[in-house]
């Protein structure tokens, strides 16, 4: 980095926002900053967390950094690379990455990883497949769970079977298999993660190399799939877009009509009727527990729990079905395209040793990258959705119990708080009393509700602390799109650049102006309307039909690979990522230039 | 026009014309015979300077006193081929030469040919190859107007082979003098809207995916004189992704003066200058043709463009130069791969991420 004259605060200088005090106490205390961390260097990631995380909702960084770094750190022992550290303030989500720099710990952690590494490099589609039959089990597993309902007396079987347990015993056990199941799911997470972004970041580092000028979304263009599990629930609804209009019963799916109404009319349509919901039903399991968001906050409901999200794209798909458009997505000529692509770099290469050397990482690359690009689905979607589902059961027998308000209240507690709560309903039912935690917890949910709500308002800077002399570290830049370069342009107060220019990453090809519209939130993309270009914190799979719907796409976070990239490329649009502050700087309906090969927004 | 002892056409030169064209001209006719859009013109054939120069009988005189040069000083130098060139520009063509410029001059002109505006340039026979590039060193006239006009520039061309710099460089470089010789390409001139050259690698890096683009308003002498700070575009020959645009303050431009020939320098309009010189179709079409040529030729190349200010795109488009990129070809002669093939492609991952390389 050439000069530092811009620098982010300290953490030890990030104040309360006025009107939230006590937010410390709905995170455990290892989460704080300490005024050691001044030192070190952190990054706001808004990627993840977008939103003021509730006070259940933290696992989902516990539990990922629990497992991310016990696999680059102690399982795989990457030579350079440990895990990350996490801490919250004013409810938001700082990660901070630690290095090793010594050179003959390098090498002792070189010669682990060359020997781990390389034994899942080897068997790799082998050990994937047993993956894949591993995370299946898990999602069947966590549905298995039964969430005792403690009538008033136990079922008879507990006596002519002789278990000799009780079902509030199971209540705690039920809890915690639970949580063992999705900490079990983030360490499968990882088992492969990080040695798949290895090998892409591998052949990225090559092309830099060999194409000084190549661009980053031409090397991700390489890489990526075509066929990717990501797309298959948009598929699935086109699919049933084009069934209802094949079953003549097109015109059941009224623009902005409630989910219920729709199926009721559908039901009431006769035996075209029932082969479309039969239609539904199988597209729904498991194509539908696709969270609408990045699989981090309860309140990201999958489409199976919250309809609204994919019966919005059907009437619109129906009319392009009713119109004689396809629908399909041009999977062959994106294939042609890609290989197109690549054996013309390939060809421009200059010599046949670096074609051969392009071939290997090119197609280790292609190898590793089905999970790479598949596992989202199943981990932070499916099974995520079925885990938030799932604790949800929990917090019905406390509002059953009168402990809370609502089941969803649950996810206003820490989850050593509700293991807490729900001990609290197991003493008394046993005792033949009431638990006692109703006047604890259920002003306690109300103040944090509120608490998260003002948390809303603070505008949480993009890093905290002094800026590295550089960054380098490849899943930093691939990820978040953080590099040296983009740290010093969100560090630049806006004046610099001009009050209407962002910068960010040239995440997608195409100039186009259109009328902004900024969604904080995924459960608000039903606001969305034809032809507006899209910003918002960061996308998520779900998001999918809103692009076909939108001009362009424009995010504060997210680099190449992420996914608002990846779906804007393939739908051929513009697309601006990790600008860093497009959604404070950006008013819906302002008019923008978005420059999707520059990486440059303007508001005109 | 037709061919004769002197006078070749574009349409009949290929690039293995150049001794008796120039490398100018031959590549000049190699990209109009490759179906590249040129504009039309005729070369004078280095014949025609062999002839001009045996019927006035300063040829030999001159080899002689450059020979006599070698060793000397720059002043020296200075002042001997001062007088070389006064000579060549005041000395009248011979009668065969004369007639046949004017007569292809008219032809190329027809009826016009007080107005016919042309670029007149020099065409060595040694410049421009990768081996000894001299380029720039030798004349360009432009905008030259009618048969005087002409006939004077076609002078004016054949005296800058005897500039200090080229005399100097042919002394330093022992060529032998009695085989140098200079023809002439005059070409209808563009009156260019907006014109610039085109590197098909970047200039840069080196990086051969992509194709670096530099252009301004007017005629693009202004670019080549460094006396405008062009719009720069960066695109890929892959994708067509333009992963560059720098897009300039353009406050001057070249223009042709109509009432005595040549360029004057003027104003840009303000709204103007900060516009980009050319639309995002003439920028594709500029790939395109760029593309197509160094598949031709084999390698990079440097190419002269420039779009008129008369017809409609694409027929507007003109290539006016392409020569063979030299900077770059150097290094790669002495450059190591990217990577070599390893035993295990993972073996990749493990020399980035070992902390080795």
């Amino acid at each position: 980095m050439s000069a530092k004259k811009h620098a982010f605060p300290l953490p030890s200088e990030i104040e309360t926002l006025p009107g939230t005090e006590g937010w410390e106490t709905m995170y455990p205390y290892f989460t704080r900053f300490r005024p050691e961390d001044d030192k070190q260097f952190w990054f706001y990631n808004s990627m993840h967390f977008p939103e003021p995380m509730p006070a259940f909702d933290v696992i989902t960084a516990e539990v990922p950094y629990t497992g991310m770094g016990a696999f680059t750190t102690r399982v795989f022992a990457f030579p350079t690379a440990l895990g990350v550290d996490h801490r919250i303030v004013n409810g938001r989500v700082y990660i901070t990455a630690y290095a090793v720099t010594d050179p003959a710990e390098i090498g002792r952690r070189a010669e682990i990883f060359q020997k781990r590494a390389g034994y899942y490099f080897e068997n790799w589609e082998k050990l994937y497949g047993e993956w894949q039959v591993r995370v299946e089990q898990l999602i069947r597993d966590m549905d298995a769970i039964e969430v005792p309902t403690l009538p008033e007396f136990e079922d008879e079987k507990v006596v002519t079977n002789a278990t000799g347990i009780a079902q509030n015993h199971y209540v705690r056990e039920a809890f915690h298999r639970c949580i063992e199941n999705y900490s079990k799911m983030w360490h499968h997470h990882f088992e492969f993660l990080m040695l798949g972004y290895g090998a892409y970041v591998v052949f990225f580092e090559f092309c830099k190399k060999a194409f000084p000028e190549i661009t980053d979304q031409t090397v991700a263009r390489m890489v990526a799939g075509i066929d990717v599990t990501m797309f298959r629930p948009d598929d699935e609804l086109k699919k049933l877009a084009k069934l209802a209009v094949q079953l003549g019963i097109g015109d059941k799916f009224v623009p902005e009509a409630d989910p219920q109404q729709i199926l009721a009319a559908v039901r009431a349509a006769g035996g075209a009727g029932e082969e479309w919901l039969l239609a539904l039903e199988q597209s729904r399991n498991p194509w539908f527990n696709l969270s609408t968001g990045d699989g981090f906050y309860h309140h990201h409901r999958s489409w199976n729990e919250d309809l609204s999200v994919p019966f919005s794209a059907l009437p619109r798909y129906i009319r392009q079905v009713q119109n004689g458009e396809s629908l399909e997505r041009p999977t062959e000529r994106l294939k042609v395209e890609r290989q197109r692509i690549i054996d013309e770099y390939r060809a421009l290469l200059a010599t046949d040793e670096d074609r051969a050397a392009f071939d290997q990482m090119l197609g280790l690359s292609h190898r590793v990258f089905p999970f790479v690009e598949n596992h989202k689905f199943y981990c932070e979607h499916w099974h995520t959705t079925r885990f938030f589902l799932k604790v949800r059961e929990f917090g019905a027998l406390l509002a059953n119990k009168g402990v809370l308000e609502e089941a969803g209240d649950i996810f206003h507690l820490h989850y050593s708080e509700a293991e807490q709560a729900l001990v609290d309903v197991m003493l008394a039912w046993a005792a033949g009393s009431q638990p006692v935690g109703g006047p604890r917890w259920k002003p306690m949910v109300a103040e944090r509700k509120r608490i998260l709500e003002k948390l809303k308002e603070w505008q949480a800077p993009p890093a905290l602390g002094p800026i590295p002399e550089s960054v380098e570290d490849p899943a930093l830049k691939m990820l978040w799109g953080i590099t040296s370069e983009t740290l010093d342009a969100w560090s630049r107060p806006p004046e610099e650049d001009g009050e209407n220019i962002l910068r960010g990453y040239a995440a997608s090809p195409g100039v186009v102006e259109g009328v902004a519209r900024v969604l904080l939130d995924v459960n608000d993309i039903g606001q969305m309307r034809e032809g507006e270009i899209l910003v918002c914190p960061v996308t998520a799979p779900s998001w999918a039909p809103v692009f076909g719907k939108i001009k362009a796409a424009v995010s504060d976070i997210g680099g190449t690979m992420s996914h608002a990239a990846i779906v804007a490329r393939e739908y051929g649009m513009p697309a601006v990522v990790g600008t860093g502050h497009a959604t404070k700087r950006i008013k819906t309906g302002q008019r923008l230039h978005v420059d999707g090969d520059r990486g440059v927004v303007t508001i005109l | 026009m037709n061919n004769n002892d002197f006078i070749r056409r574009f349409e009949d030169i290929h690039i293995g014309d150049r001794p008796a064209v120039g490398g100018k001209g031959a590549s000049l006719g190699e990209l109009l015979n490759a179906g590249v859009r040129v504009p039309p013109g005729f070369v004078v054939r280095t014949s025609a300077f062999r002839a001009a120069f045996r019927q006035s009988g300063i040829g030999p005189e001159i080899v002689r006193t450059i020979e006599a040069l070698h060793g000397m000083g720059l002043e020296e130098i200075a002042a001997a081929t001062r007088e070389i060139r006064a000579r060549i520009v005041h000395e009248p063509l011979p009668a065969p030469v004369n007639d046949a410029v004017v007569a292809a001059y008219e032809q190329l002109a027809r009826q016009d040919a007080e107005f016919f505006p042309v670029a007149v340039r020099s065409s060595a026979t040694s410049e421009d190859s990768e081996e000894a590039s001299f380029a720039g060193l030798q004349e360009t006239l432009l905008w030259v107007l009618g048969e005087a006009g002409v006939l004077h520039a076609v002078r004016e061309c054949w005296a800058s082979l005897y500039s200090a710099e080229s005399v100097s460089y042919r002394l330093r470089l022992a060529l032998p003098e009695p085989e140098v010789a200079m023809a002439v390409v005059i070409q209808r001139m563009v009156n260019a809207r907006s014109a610039g050259v085109m590197f098909t690698r970047s200039p840069a890096t080196g990086d051969r995916s992509v194709i670096a683009i530099e252009g301004s308003w007017g005629i693009g002498s202004a670019i080549v004189s460094g006396e405008v700070t062009p719009d720069k575009f960066i695109v890929s020959k892959v994708t067509g992704e333009v992963s560059g645009r720098t897009i300039a303050q353009k406050a001057i431009e070249h223009a042709p003066d109509p009432k005595h020939g040549g360029i004057v320098t003027r104003a840009v309009p303000a709204e103007q200058q900060r516009q980009p010189c050319i639309t995002d179709e003439e920028l594709r079409e500029l790939v395109r043709l760029g593309k197509n040529i160094e598949r031709h030729y084999g390698h990079p190349q440097d190419i002269e463009w420039a779009i008129d200010r008369a017809g409609a795109f694409p027929d507007n488009i003109y290539l006016l130069q392409s020569r063979p990129e030299t900077v770059w070809a150097k290094k790669d002669r002495e450059r190591q791969p990217t990577a070599v093939p390893k035993a295990h492609a993972y073996d990749h991952v493990f020399s980035l991420m070992g902390g080795r390389k």
